[in-house]
């Protein structure tokens, strides 16, 4: 469970997001959505540990991050940021290997163990094929799903992702979406990403934290799609927003209603 | 060499660093061999293998010549080793191919300390020019490539971006040049002309307890950089991402400030400033290996660091050059081919 405690982030003296409070619990998918610069990403960098909060304090299971050691911390959070990065002269698999860094001794050796994990996070993201392959080689696409299995590997309660869906085709972001539902309630992980899409957070996650103005509000996904707030933070000149809502209520319950036949 | 083709298997690229490796240990037994048959005794090498066995009457003269060049050899294979492993550390650092051990100020310190020394002290009337002969001027250049190094070290601590410490570090660099400009302009030409001849660089003129000293602490700082291999790896991936898997960057940085300030600094403060072999060698080894894990890279970059500085040093006896004249004529081409085959590659 990570928990945000009255927690004001920002830049430089200047508040983005004041005073947030909300529980973020394991085997959900919790998105955090709001408009481009509303503060997603600082949002995220402070929730994982990477930055410090103005005021506040995020927690794990009670604890706070900033009482952690950082390899203490990267047994609990993994992270994905936006930065594709390429190393040259590091395959696939010694990228995912590297997730593996908060368990292996000094010079990173890994056990059996480490490497059956590694095998199995390539083959969760789809990139088993792709294992021997030089990072320098891969698309943006496939670049993201490495360092997607490389936080798998990393084996933490919660995975934390940086606008995960931006620049891909819709049908890559649906499969997205769906390997990071999966993540969360085949697995029991907390799966929280940022995005600015409304269809990708109000159709494929359990909680929805909006960002509006310097407010964070969390609420089940159902309940947000229902509530006025949307319609307020991403309210467009000319766009019929209501009617827009609508068609993702309507596209979310025959989604649900397809998930339930399948489990069946 | 090719680059790794896109498919290659984890048993290819094992092959292919058996392969770098055996390549390297060849090479440098040739230019052992090749090293100790070179020099401007007019010695033969009948003479010279024969004081190795013991065996001939020239014992007296051939071996004396026998330790110098042997001496020669193990301060050149020091140098190598130390400036190729600190940049190395220095280009995984800072994520640029062009990163070397000098690019904090380490070189531009450590001539700071060898100039206030062997200008500055003239310049008072306190010392004269026979301090540059002693321990001192190794002490005071160690002492300027630390000071510089620990300055850019107090500054990491507050600023967070790793490319505002570089341009910190280079920063320190052009004000102490400045300092030196300063000193050259006022000194007299005595003193000049030793400091000059510090600054090409020179592997001949380090006495057997100098080496002694200069190889333990290199060995030391190789130690510390041994120690960062998995953090190395993991600084791949960019400061965020390392920290996001348990690094503590700050922890990390500061302690491959200690080890290149360990090796840059000692082999520059004994040698001075050799340049290009720091930013060509770790470019040549990982074309060598196709692999940029330091597990595989360290031990590859120190190997090929030996074998590039004894190649250079047996020119720098044959054509009678300063070391880093011959540095810097090989290790332009080098650096030129890695930023040209890149820029194919983007």
């Amino acid at each position: 469970m990570l928990t945000l405690d009255h927690l004001t982030v920002g830049h430089g003296g200047v508040a983005l997001i004041r005073d947030a409070s909300c529980r973020m619990a394991e085997g959900r998918v919790i998105t955090l959505l709001g408009r481009n610069g509303a503060g997603k990403s600082t949002l995220l960098r402070v929730m994982s540990g990477i930055d410090k909060p103005m005021a506040g304090s995020v927690a794990i299971d009670g604890r706070s991050l900033s009482a952690m050691t950082a390899r203490r911390l990267a047994r609990v959070i993994s992270l994905v940021t936006t930065e594709r990065v390429r190393p040259h002269g590091l395959s696939c698999r010694d990228v995912v290997a590297l997730g593996r860094a908060p368990y292996t001794n000094w010079a990173g050796r890994l056990s059996r163990a480490d490497e059956a994990i590694v095998e199995a996070s390539l083959a969760t993201v789809g990139m088993t094929a792709y294992a021997a392959r030089q990072m320098d080689t891969l698309s943006d696409g496939e670049c993201q799903r490495i360092m997607i299995a490389r936080a798998i590997a990393q084996d933490t309660p919660v995975i934390m992702l940086d606008e995960p869906t931006s620049f891909l085709d819709l049908p890559n972001r649906h499969g997205l979406a769906r390997l990071m539902a999966s993540l969360a309630h085949d697995r029991g992980k907390c799966v929280i990403y940022s995005t600015h899409e409304l269809d990708i957070a109000l159709l494929f996650s359990d909680t929805v934290a909006l960002i509006d103005g310097t407010h964070l509000s969390c609420l089940p996904a159902g309940e947000m799609l229902a509530s006025p707030r949307l319609a307020e933070a991403f309210a467009t000149d000319g766009f019929d927003m209501t009617a827009y809502l609508d068609t993702l209520r309507k596209q979310r319950t025959a989604m649900a209603a397809a998930d339930a036949r399948r489990d069946i | 060499m090719n680059t790794a083709s896109p498919t290659q298997t984890t048993g290819q690229s094992r092959r292919r660093t058996t392969l770098t490796f055996a390549i390297l240990s060849v090479l440098l037994l040739i230019l052992l061999a090749a090293n100790l048959l070179t020099g401007d005794s007019g010695l033969p090498a009948t003479a010279l293998i024969g004081a190795m066995t013991g065996e001939s009457d020239h014992t007296g003269y051939a071996g004396a010549i026998l330790s110098l060049r042997i001496t020669r050899i193990a301060v050149a294979a020091t140098v190598g080793a130390a400036l190729s492993v600190g940049g190395l550390l220095m280009q995984t650092m800072f994520r640029n191919p062009l990163a070397d051990p000098y690019i904090l100020g380490v070189s531009s310190g450590a001539s700071l300390g060898a100039a206030v020394l062997m200008l500055g002290l003239p310049l008072l009337g306190l010392g004269t020019s026979s301090v540059a002969g002693s321990l001192g001027v190794a002490g005071a250049a160690w002492a300027g490539a630390a000071l510089v190094l620990i300055a850019v070290g107090m500054v990491s601590r507050w600023v967070r971006d790793i490319l505002g410490v570089l341009i910190v570090g280079v920063m320190f660099g052009y004000v102490a040049g400045a300092i030196i400009q300063v000193l050259q302009y006022l000194s007299s030409a005595e003193s000049l002309k030793l400091f000059t001849l510090w600054s090409m660089g020179s592997t001949g003129s380090v006495t057997v307890q100098r080496a002694i000293i200069m190889a333990v602490v290199v060995a030391a700082g190789l130690i510390m950089a041994t120690a960062h291999i998995k953090s190395l790896n993991l600084m791949l991936l960019g400061e965020d991402y390392a920290r996001s898997m348990g690094l503590d960057t700050r922890r990390t940085r500061l302690g491959i400030f200690a080890a290149v300030t360990l090796l840059a600094g000692t082999t520059t403060a004994f040698c001075g400033p050799v340049g290009f072999v720091g930013l060509a060698v770790p470019h040549i080894t990982r074309m060598m290996t196709a692999s940029s894990d330091h597990r595989v890279m360290l031990p590859a970059t120190l190997l090929a660091g030996i074998d590039v500085m004894l190649a250079c040093d047996i020119m720098a006896k044959t054509l009678v050059l300063p070391i880093n004249s011959i540095t810097a004529l090989m290790g332009v081409p080098v650096i030129l081919w890695v930023i040209f085959k890149n820029m194919r590659r983007c």
